[in-house]
């Protein structure tokens, strides 16, 4: 019963996706050409008060994105309880290809725990999720993670005694030399793969401005910073979809302006996200669609101006 | 001379290969095993039992060595998922289970009677000059990449002393100390090959096969292989939201450990000539964990170097302290061990990274 059902998902998705996704491609990518002077324009300090309007400005930068109707993401039926607590209880979500799409709700919705189901670091009790056409909820952490959906964490978590170089070096795929017997049996290629991720990793670093920290111990790093490396570090995995687990928290004004820029700018090159955040500055002005959970269950969604009007979201944050 | 000489590089090369196999399982990949002598163990008897029976030693080590990592693999695939301090009761557990089978089983074993008489390396070689030369050779190869790995090493602290400002006056210390240590094993060995005796073989053969598994172990810690065991230390989550399998990464480490642990066991075997079960007592695992403990965790050379001083300091105050107290042998034996646990919580205050681990790895937040 639940085979035909992912099985219809996946036929569908084949289907329609394809085309759409294709023009999807181009115009990011000639807009990326023209307009990849915008970093540059913005400077780097920047008062709190200013951050809206930097938001706004780097909103109105992105193109508007004709997002294909069927997600990559597709999550129904979600429950998880803790004890007697339903923390998530019959939630969904879906995430278009080529989107950034937002999940806020007040403190103890159950955001981080759909997280965690999503990515199967805990085991749903019950629910589906689709992703890429396939249903995903009995693969293991790692194997999602290898199939193209990669997260990251709330509270930053670097690996601290290895360099942010080899921290980034680790998310890249289907390495040779991460097999035990080809260290012996293909030196070359592992070496000559080792060289590749080194310059795609300086890449990255220095698109997210740590490239001068490569060679330091990634514990070594400030809070902001780490976000900024786990966020590279998702990208090294080469992923569709990336998880973010509050981005902005815990950061100044000025690293959550490179942050919020970073994202739009991946985003433009074809990248999708899914951003759980508080700040609603950074969800409002990032999102081109809101969920909102409250008490683990789905309590709106919509685009951000249609969640700013909604009573229900208001009462649920206000109390 | 020539001959405790001689005797103290197999100790020492023993328990060098011993804790090069806990340091890949805690030292790199965070797991806390507390039964390592248990691979030891498996290893020893497979290879004197199937010798026993015949099979040629070039067959049987290796299969000890097989059966130290299957036994590596059955613990971990009962209690990988378990949280780490499980794992460490569980191993200390399966170390004390397989001592008492040994014990117990004398149909196979010859329980407390022990196991005796069975075939050795290079035991019945008589080699002639050309040979003998050829060995001495060897081993002068040896000493050399040692003492060049050891100049290296000190000339790296010698440039950061002046960066910093001050002279490594331990580092200064602990080279020439390790280099007179070094070179007297090294001329006893010349002296013992010459005159080739069983143990002189068996010397040369050992640190042959420790040079090796060290170059090896050294080669593999900087491969991606050795970088995901690295990430799963720190932490396990991040490896896995990279999609790395952590379970299947930490059942080979704790796999290939073992199994170096199996070809420790053989050698400890070779060197006693005979096998009790009370050798395999969970004691020769904290010796081990001293060794991996005082030379800085997750260092391949440190573990060496730890293997070097803890063997120096049985030697030294064997010799020296009856001479300064006036205990009786089984006092002093328990002194000694009240001093080297008293010298360690001493390191641990001072330098709490092992003598050479990295300081700055200490001051990192999580």
């Amino acid at each position: 019963m639940a085979g035909n059902e992912n099985k219809a998902a996946s036929d569908l998705s084949f289907n329609e996706a394809p085309t759409v996704i294709e023009e999807d491609f181009e115009v990011a990518e000639d807009v990326a050409a023209n307009e990849s002077t915008l970093p540059a324009d913005m400077p780097l300090t920047r008062s709190d008060t200013d951050i809206k309007n930097i938001l706004i400005q780097v909103k109105d930068h992105k193109p508007a994105l004709q997002t294909s109707s069927v997600p990559i993401l597709a999550a129904s039926g979600l429950c998880k309880s803790f004890g007697g607590l339903r923390a998530v209880d019959d939630a969904k979500l879906e995430v278009a290809q080529g989107s950034i799409t937002g999940l806020i709700g007040p403190n103890g919705a159950g955001k981080t725990t759909f997280f965690n189901l999503l990515s199967n670091f805990i085991q749903s009790d019950r629910g589906r999720v689709i992703f890429d056409g396939e249903p995903i909820q009995h693969l293991q952490p790692h194997q999602i993670a290898q199939m193209g959906m990669v997260r990251t964490f709330q509270v930053a978590r670097v690996l601290s005694r290895l360099s942010v170089m080899e921290n980034m070096i680790l998310g890249a795929q289907k390495q040779t030399g991460e097999n035990f017997w080809n260290v012996w049996l293909q030196p070359k290629q592992v070496i000559l793969e080792e060289k590749q991720q080194r310059e795609r990793a300086i890449a990255i670093l220095e698109s997210v401005g740590l490239a001068h920290m490569a060679g330091a111990y990634a514990g070594a790093l400030s809070g902001g910073q780490r976000k900024l490396l786990e966020m590279a570090r998702a990208l090294m995995t080469d992923p569709k979809l990336i998880l973010l687990d509050e981005p902005a928290a815990g950061v100044n004004p000025t690293l959550i302006n490179q942050i919020c820029d970073r994202i739009v700018t991946w985003n433009r090159e074809g990248m999708t996200f899914l951003i759980i955040e508080h700040n609603m500055d950074v969800i409002m002005s990032l999102c081109d669609r809101v969920w909102v959970l409250a008490e683990g269950r789905n309590l709106a969604d919509g685009t951000p101006a249609e969640i700013q009007k909604n009573t229900q979201v208001l009462e649920a944050y206000l109390g | 001379m020539v001959g405790y000489l001689v005797f103290l590089a197999i100790s020492t090369g023993i328990a060098a290969l011993f804790s090069l196999g806990l340091n890949l399982q805690w030292g790199y990949t965070g797991l806390i095993n507390f039964g390592h002598v248990a691979f030891m163990t498996v290893g020893a008897y497979t290879t004197v039992l199937l010798a026993l029976k015949g099979v040629p030693l070039i067959i049987a080590v290796p299969l000890g060595a097989g059966l130290a990592a299957l036994l590596g693999l059955l613990i971990g695939l009962s209690t990988l998922r378990l949280r780490e301090d499980y794992l460490a009761i569980v191993t200390i557990g399966v170390s004390e289970v397989i001592r008492l089978i040994v014990l117990n089983e004398e149909w196979l074993t010859r329980g407390t009677f022990g196991v005796q008489g069975f075939p050795l390396p290079l035991a019945t070689w008589s080699p002639n000059l050309l040979m003998r030369l050829m060995m001495i050779a060897l081993l002068t190869l040896i000493a050399g990449l040692t003492f060049w790995r050891m100049w290296q090493w000190f000339s790296k602290q010698l440039q950061q002393g002046k960066r910093e400002g001050g002279f490594p006056v331990g580092s200064l210390i602990l080279g020439i100390a390790s280099s007179l240590l070094g070179l007297a094993v090294y001329v006893a060995g010349v002296m013992a090959l010459y005159d080739y005796t069983y143990k002189a073989g068996l010397m040369v053969l050992l640190l042959l096969v420790l040079t090796v598994i060290f170059w090896q172990m050294e080669r593999l810690a900087r491969s991606p292989w050795g970088r995901v065991l690295k990430a799963i230390r720190e932490d396990e989550e991040v490896a896995k939201a990279l999609g790395k399998n952590v379970f299947w990464y930490k059942l080979q480490s704790l796999m290939l450990g073992g199994a170096i642990a199996g070809i420790a066991g053989s050698f400890y075997a070779w060197q006693q000539t005979s096998v009790y079960p009370d050798d395999f007592i969970p004691l020769t695992t904290f010796e081990a964990w001293t060794i991996v403990v005082l030379g800085g965790a997750g260092n391949n050379v440190g573990t060496v170097l730890g293997a070097i001083i803890f063997w120096a300091y049985n030697t030294v105050t064997r010799f020296v302290l009856p001479a300064l107290l006036p205990f009786d042998d089984a006092r002093l034996g328990a002194f000694r061990v009240m001093v080297i646990g008293l010298l360690l919580m001493v390191l641990m205050v001072a330098r709490p990274q092992g003598i050479l681990g990295k300081k700055e790895e200490l001051t990192l937040g999580r």
